[in-house]
């Protein structure tokens, strides 16, 4: 068993693909707040889903001992999870079903970019899946002249937009009806140009414009939400039946997991099952799940493969502090309750996970230091909203406090020479050191006022004083300081110019 | 070193400090308390909910009750090990049966106006009813391509929650849970049941 460690300790691997914030989150946020639609549709959206968890999960007398079971079972999954792997590869290979592991985005891609040519198919249907979206798979078999056409209705909406998701539950939360309406009459092929913007109408034309894909498709492309080490078996929730119609009408089917996803044992579905639908969408039960085992004679696809995907998890299961992010079951409660989210949207987090949980898990995949994503744990006002819905009980407020520190331990080693805030503080020191210094700064205000231009604003500091503007603005500098006014004062005060001692009026003018 | 090796290695390396894990705590309720006619009550409660149509009837009317469902229907499709008897009744649209000497293909599904099956277990604490292939639920393709599924649930397959379900269920089997006809949210979060799945779910509760 490979469950106990020999050799020497490997260096964490970090993931790529969808995983980076492409700009601070301050910045993004600041655009994203402009748009007062999303604000509205996203304010609407999660009110709305969380008055309906907080109905269905008040239902079950037992909602705290299913959230301790399942915060129990995943902390199990993380702690045995090579020996759950092999297990799961064994049940799942003596099923008939062929698996492959990924060390990264790259690695992933490139195998069901294969495993599709192999079929000879230049088409796939998909079915939601945060995994696919994680390692950029869409844009890949792009590249290589495969097409991927994705069947969740708010999935198809972004797609067909040439958009992103902005929530992991409802991704086109941020259009409305009419925007959806404008976006099928001009991307659909064959569509009623009577089409109206009501949902019952806009739904049957997405399931018009899909059977015929369904019905012809010889490959199918999905995630899973959970896989069974002890029998393995993949399950798959969705409510629109496109899961069922992928899962079941292809000949192959390709499914890409992360490796974190295991549980040990069919009963433990029981759990996860119970809490899942319920802190999603608010819902008693989901319309549809799915379940497999490898290849069933007769029934659904007869080729059938399974990539496990590591593409950072590993790394992040490396952090005995943000490991415990890898139980995330990806309900998007977390979200729903965040005050920050709430008023960003997704978008703003950059990665594929956005919100509370993003702004832990992106950070734990990518490492602190990728690009922009050591400003995701400052997007949070730790007011624990996040954790206290959690399902399974992810401490995200005390993860996010821990990476805070690796952000700053990380910026510390990395910088030998003088941080701005170095350099910030031995400035002040020279100001406040002698009268004359401050004088001397005092002397720019009138430059300030410059700065702030005709809107007496200044919105923007450079360096590390910019975080102070990025929630605020500045309002324009006066043109004298206190101190010049009372010189000023004094000299008219005192005719003979008296013996003010204010540096700044006797010798400030060198 | 394969991928393979090199992960299971990472994992290994990552987990270097042994994490102690506690046993996992099942304080969660196992077994329902509803006694039969409640559970049905429940069932209904739920099923209606979610927009499905549902008739409670004895076993005896079953045959009848079925007849009236299919009255408009030109063809219906079942799985070969449907009892033939419930189906007695039904005078009029053409009978596709699905099995493995005779397998319908998607165009020939796609054809037929509704399928009849029968359920392994139905829960009735979220309305979920679960069909696992077997010979009177045939495979999962039948109950998906038409547009209306008609579904037989003997009420002594109801019991009350998750965990009462999975310990009858086998995880092997190729499994379809149903709670209600297929539906979206996904545009301002309004709910419109009736996407891809079928659009009309009756289900026939036999006392
Ligand atoms: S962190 Fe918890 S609440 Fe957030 S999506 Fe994951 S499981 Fe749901």
């Amino acid at each position: 068993m490979s469950g106990t460690f020999l050799g020497m300790p490997t260096l964490p691997v970090f993931g790529h693909g969808n995983l980076n914030a492409t700009e601070p989150f301050p910045t993004a946020a600041r655009s994203e707040l402009a748009n007062p639609q999303l604000r509205a549709n996203l304010g609407h959206a999660t009110h709305t889903i969380r008055d309906k968890r907080l109905r269905v999960v008040a239902e079950l007398p037992d909602w705290e001992e299913l959230r301790d079971a399942g915060s129990a079972i995943k902390e199990n999954v993380m702690a045995n999870l090579p020996a759950l792997l092999e297990q799961f590869e064994a049940n799942f290979t003596a099923r008939g079903g062929v698996i492959h592991w990924a060390r990264d985005a790259g690695e992933a891609n490139a195998i069901v970019t294969d495993l599709i040519r192999a079929t000879g198919e230049t088409e796939v249907v998909k079915v939601k899946s945060m995994a696919t979206q994680e390692i950029g798979l869409n844009e890949h078999l792009e590249e290589q002249g495969i097409a991927a056409f994705e069947t969740d209705l708010a999935e198809l909406i972004v797609q067909l937009d040439h958009d992103k998701p902005s929530h992991i539950l409802v991704p086109a939360i941020h259009k409305n009806r009419s925007q959806v309406r404008e976006i099928f009459l001009r991307e659909m092929p064959v569509v009623d140009p009577e089409l109206t913007d009501e949902p019952a109408k806009l739904a049957e034309a997405a399931r018009k414009h899909l059977r015929a894909k369904f019905l012809s498709a010889k490959v199918a492309v999905s995630g899973a939400n959970f896989g069974l080490a002890d029998s393995g078996t993949l399950a798959v929730v969705e409510s629109e039946g496109n899961g069922r119609m992928c899962l079941t009408l292809p000949e192959t089917l390709i499914t890409v997991m992360g490796i974190e996803k295991l549980l040990p044992s069919w009963a433990d579905l029981e759990v996860f099952m119970q809490l899942l639908p319920r802190s999603s969408t608010g819902e008693r039960m989901n319309p549809y799940t799915s379940v497999w085992t490898g290849v069933t004679p007769g029934d659904g696809p007869q080729n059938v493969h399974l990539v496990l995907l590591d593409n950072g998890r590993s790394a992040a299961l490396a952090d005995e502090m943000g490991r415990s992010a890898l139980h995330c079951i990806r309900c998007s409660a977390c979200m729903n309750v965040c005050p920050v989210y709430e008023r960003t949207g997704g978008h703003a987090y950059g990665s594929t996970y956005p919100g509370p949980i993003g702004a832990i898990l992106s950070p734990l995949l990518t490492g602190i230091k990728s690009e922009e994503n050591n400003s995701l744990p400052y997007a949070s006002s730790l007011c624990g909203a996040c954790y206290d819905a959690c399902p399974v009980k992810i401490n995200i407020p005390e993860i996010l406090v821990h990476l805070r520190a690796e952000d700053v331990d990380s910026k510390r080693s990395a910088t030998k020479v003088p941080t701005q805030m170095d350099l910030m503080m031995k400035g002040a020191s020279w100001a406040f050191s002698s009268g004359r210094n401050l004088g001397l700064l005092e002397k720019g205000l009138p430059l300030g006022k410059l700065a702030a231009g005709k809107k007496r604003k200044i919105t923007k500091l450079p360096g590390i004083v910019a975080g102070w503007t990025q929630s605020r603005d500045i309002p324009a500098p006066p043109s004298q300081s206190f101190r010049q006014w009372w010189a000023k004062e004094h000299q008219e005060a005192n005719h003979d110019g008296g013996t003010s001692t204010n540096p700044a009026a006797t010798k400030g003018d060198a | 070193m394969s991928a393979r090796a090199d992960i299971l290695e990472r994992i290994a390396s990552a987990l270097r400090d042994h994490p102690a894990v506690e046993p996992v705590p099942r304080a969660y309720r196992s077994a329902g308390t509803l006694d039969r006619a409640a559970l049905v009550e429940q069932l209904v409660d739920r099923l209606v909910d979610y927009k499905a149509n549902v008739f409670v009837v004895a076993a005896a009317d079953a045959p009848a009750q079925l007849a009236t469902l299919l009255a408009g229907v030109s063809s219906y499709v079942v799985p070969h090990g449907l009892d033939e008897g419930l189906l007695a009744a039904v005078d009029g649209p053409v009978r596709e049966v699905d099995s493995p000497e005779r397998r319908l293909d998607v165009a020939g599904l796609d054809a037929v106006d509704a399928v009849v099956t029968g359920a392994a277990v139905a829960v009735s604490e979220t309305g979920t009813i679960m069909l696992d292939g077997s010979d009177d639920q045939g495979r999962r393709i039948i109950s998906l391509v038409p547009d209306r599924h008609i579904c037989l649930l003997r009420a002594s397959d109801i019991v009350q929650i998750l965990p009462e379900a999975i310990a009858r269920l086998d995880a092997t089997r190729p499994q379809t849970w149903i709670s209600g006809p297929s539906a979206t949210s996904d545009i301002e979060l309004e709910r419109v049941e009736g996407v891809h799945g079928p659009r009309t779910l009756d289900v026939l509760i036999l006392t």
